[in-house]
């Protein structure tokens, strides 16, 4: 008898390799070919589809200190609103957080396992991955979702870390493949990204002072929920603002409700005709 | 073939006993100690990096000592199980009281079935929060185990560390201060002599952290504490 046989015994450090190996049916990207296939909007209401709430944009840029990370708040299924307070942007840990776009079911289980995958091999061998590390390990979370990608169920992640080593932020895309690109200043995914990269392409600039880039950061998102059915812009009647969070060399810090919303008051100060 | 000699049952429980604890007492003492602010762990270990002490779960923490390899596969695997715990329900719901009992079946199960018991000898402790009390279970080679109150000592001349706790127990907890003050003379009183406090690995379990209760001290923290 395995006198471990009370407690789970698995090789090496990675707490997905051992869902993988022990508990399959509790990782993401396990699949069952003979589901029905997740709806795209366009595909709603086709026999055999499945409606599933999707997530919309999310941005990341560098500022002076580290980089900025925030997303806005609406799920929609379809061409209905599912969800209006839902939150995409997610602290991993004490340098990095992750904002997803995609089936939300699926992006939050990823953002939740790979939280616990950085805590994990960080008690395990009493160093934290690398931020390298951490984006590559990702990375690969998002390759083994590949046939969930077949069946509609997307996820995409936007990662930011600050690294310690070279001392700043750094923003991390990837593409369906697991395929991992760093980008150097800012980026956007999601259905209302382009408009969110078009507003950062014009407003950015090289070592932004914290306030200046959470400005330039949530006017992205405001100009995407102005273009972008699926993208919510600030509920001013429900008092729900975009999320945000900032990775510095002090760590992560939530950016206040209060503050976003204080910027989001003065912005629409400027805009109002009537 | 020949035969195998007979052994009773008795004999063979004993021998193994004894065998496990000679390895176990071979090695330095490990001290839990409840203080203000939660827990304090305090271990005579002159390696930096090889620990005796190490965090597992939010509110909890481990301690081995005996034979660095099986505790420290031990460590591994109950940092298995809690993360496994805490993905498949929630955070809440990881509990030392469930990790000892694991611990304790796999090490009961290792004396009795297996040819050479673990020489280990293990703490597993649980800071309280809002209002909750501390938790300190002591699990022995046989996986016997036991609630302790207020201070757990594993490894080494146990018994003597124990002795001298005892001794200088006040009906308050201490300060962080005073609290690691004590475990240095109990551990210094036994051994002897002097634990410089670049030999001294201290790690606390401190009740108003945020989030992950578990912090380590390095040796200018603990310096500070003695200045």
């Amino acid at each position: 008898m395995n006198p471990m046989s009370f407690l789970p015994y698995h090789d090496g450090s990675s707490f997905f390799d051992f869902l993988t190996q022990h508990h399959p049916e509790l990782r993401p990207g396990v699949h069952d070919m003979t589901m029905p296939r997740a709806g795209v909007p366009v595909d709603l209401g086709r026999p055999g589809t499945l409606p599933v709430p999707h997530g919309t944009t999310v941005l990341a840029l560098k500022y002076r200190d580290g980089a900025i990370i925030a997303g806005d708040r609406r799920a929609t299924e379809g061409f209905q609103i599912a969800d209006r307070r839902i939150e995409k942007v997610f602290r991993i840990d004490e340098y990095s957080a992750m904002a997803i776009a995609g089936a939300a079911g699926p992006c939050i289980e990823m953002a939740k396992l790979f939280q616990t995958e950085l805590e994990h091999y960080e008690k395990l061998e009493g160093v934290q991955l690398s931020c390298e590390g951490k984006a590559n390990k990702l990375g690969q979370m998002v390759k083994a979702n590949l046939p969930m990608v077949f069946q509609g169920l997307v996820v995409m992640p936007l990662y930011v870390g600050y690294d310690l080593k070279r001392k700043e932020g750094r923003i991390f895309k990837y593409d369906i493949t697991g395929g991992r690109y760093e980008e150097s200043d800012h980026h956007s995914i999601g259905s209302g990204g382009k408009d969110a990269r078009n507003t950062m392409r014009e407003h950015y600039r090289l070592g932004l002072d914290e306030d200046a880039a959470l400005r330039v950061g949530l006017l992205a998102l405001y100009n995407a929920a102005d273009e972008d059915v699926g993208t919510g812009g600030p509920d001013l009647v429900r008092g729900i603002y975009p999320t945000a969070k900032i990775v510095s060399e002090a760590g992560i810090t939530d950016v206040p409700e209060s503050r976003v919303r204080a910027l989001y008051e003065t912005m629409i100060a400027e805009r109002r005709r009537i | 073939m020949p035969l195998p000699y007979y052994v009773s049952p008795e004999q063979m429980m004993q021998d193994k006993a004894e065998y496990a604890k000679k390895g176990i007492a071979k090695g330095r003492s490990i001290i839990a100690l409840e203080y203000l602010d939660g827990i304090v762990l305090a271990a005579d270990n002159p390696s930096s990096s090889l620990h005796k002490v190490s965090e597992v779960y939010d509110r909890i923490a481990f301690a081995g000592a005996g034979k660095y390899s099986e505790f420290e596969h031990l460590r591994k695997a109950g940092i298995r199980h809690a993360d496994l715990t805490g993905y498949m329900y929630s955070r809440e719901d990881v509990s030392a009281r469930t990790l000892s009992n694991a611990y304790s079946q796999s090490l009961g199960t290792a004396f009795s079935t297996d040819v050479k018991p673990l020489e280990v000898e293990i703490l597993v402790v649980q800071v309280g929060v809002n209002g909750q009390p501390n938790e300190i279970f002591r699990i022995s080679f046989d996986g016997s185990i036991v609630d302790e109150k207020s201070f757990a000592v594993i490894g080494g001349r146990s018994e003597a560390v124990q002795q001298y706790l005892r001794e200088h127990a006040t009906p308050q907890p201490p300060t962080l201060k005073d609290g690691l003050r004590r475990c240095l003379s109990a551990l210094e009183q036994v051994a002897t002599q002097k634990i410089p406090s670049e030999n001294l690995e201290v790690a606390v379990l401190d009740r108003n952290r945020q989030g992950r209760k578990f912090r380590r001290l390095t040796s200018a923290d603990i310096s500070l504490l003695f200045v």
